[in-house]
């Protein structure tokens, strides 16, 4: 059981880091794509089948169709996807920031009084769970929806409005 | 090591990635994209105390990860309009170009 976590954690931790240090921009977007595939993975390992689907068709089908969308539409030219590094003094402190956020959290989970023995895995079927978004958190959905509603017309607005013209730009 | 310790290992770990790649690099898109993985990460924290942990109720942790995926498509929706809306106004994506507020 502990081997296929860290068999999964392991791959979806390596195309992170790979990902990450990439200078190619769609060589990075293509592996954070089979990171979040390693995520739905873990959900599905865990039992939470429902939001391993969600994490395939959100991340995996939706958000890296857009974020590919994105560094095609804002690259220099044709063949022009390379995002240049920063300085290496940069770099090597974020990944200084980054270790020592790690460090502080692994010792603090290290340390937590867990429970050691794993409780019974909890069932969730759809039925349940389509009862308790429309019964107990039928406002959150709501919420969400209204929040899902401004944000993509905020985003067509934004993105479908063009620069400002300057009076002696050439129409 | 148990599972549930295996598991809050693995997402601080994604955490601490998204963190130095969103810090280090100055592209915009990786930034965001450095974001959403501390997200992932946060998510990944829900199902384990879903799975290994007490609860109330059997569901709690799963309507809990769905309504922050829901939330994260939307962040990254503004995000990528916004990446556009900068490359148009100065044909560049790159962070410490887009200044023109700063004072």
């Amino acid at each position: 059981m502990n081997a296929v976590l860290a068999t999964i954690a392991l791959a979806t931790i390596g195309t992170a880091v790979v990902a990450m240090s990439r200078r190619n921009l769609l060589h990075s977007v293509l592996l954070l794509t089979v990171c979040w595939a390693g995520v739905a993975a873990f959900y599905l390992w865990a039992g939470a089948e429902f939001v391993a689907f969600a994490q395939i068709l959100v991340y995996v089908g939706a958000i890296s169709m857009a974020v590919l969308f994105a560094v095609l539409l804002t690259r220099h030219s044709r063949d022009d996807v390379a995002a240049p590094p920063a300085s290496r003094s940069r770099a090597l402190y974020a990944i200084l920031a980054g270790a020592a956020v790690a460090g502080v959290l692994i010792a603090a989970v290290a340390r937590a009084p867990l429970a050691a023995a794993p409780a019974p895995a909890p069932t969730v079927t759809v039925r349940q769970l389509g009862d308790q978004l429309m019964g107990a958190h039928a406002a959150s959905l709501l919420a969400v929806a209204v929040l899902l509603t401004v944000a993509l017309i905020g985003a067509v607005v934004l993105a479908a409005i063009g620069p400002p013209e300057k009076p002696g730009d050439p129409p | 090591m148990s599972p549930l310790q295996l598991c809050l290992v693995f997402s601080s770990l994604l955490f601490a990635v998204g963190l130095a790649g969103a810090l280090a690099r100055s592209n915009s898109i990786l930034v965001l994209l450095g974001l959403e993985l501390m997200l992932t990460a946060a998510n990944l924290n829900f199902i384990a105390f879903w799975r290994f942990g007490p609860s109330a109720s059997p569901a709690t942790g799963v309507v809990f990860a769905i309504f922050a995926i829901a939330v994260a498509a939307a962040e990254a929706a503004v995000g990528l309009a916004l990446i556009i809306t900068v490359y148009r106004q100065q044909k560049n994506i790159r962070l410490p170009e887009a200044n023109r507020l700063k004072g």
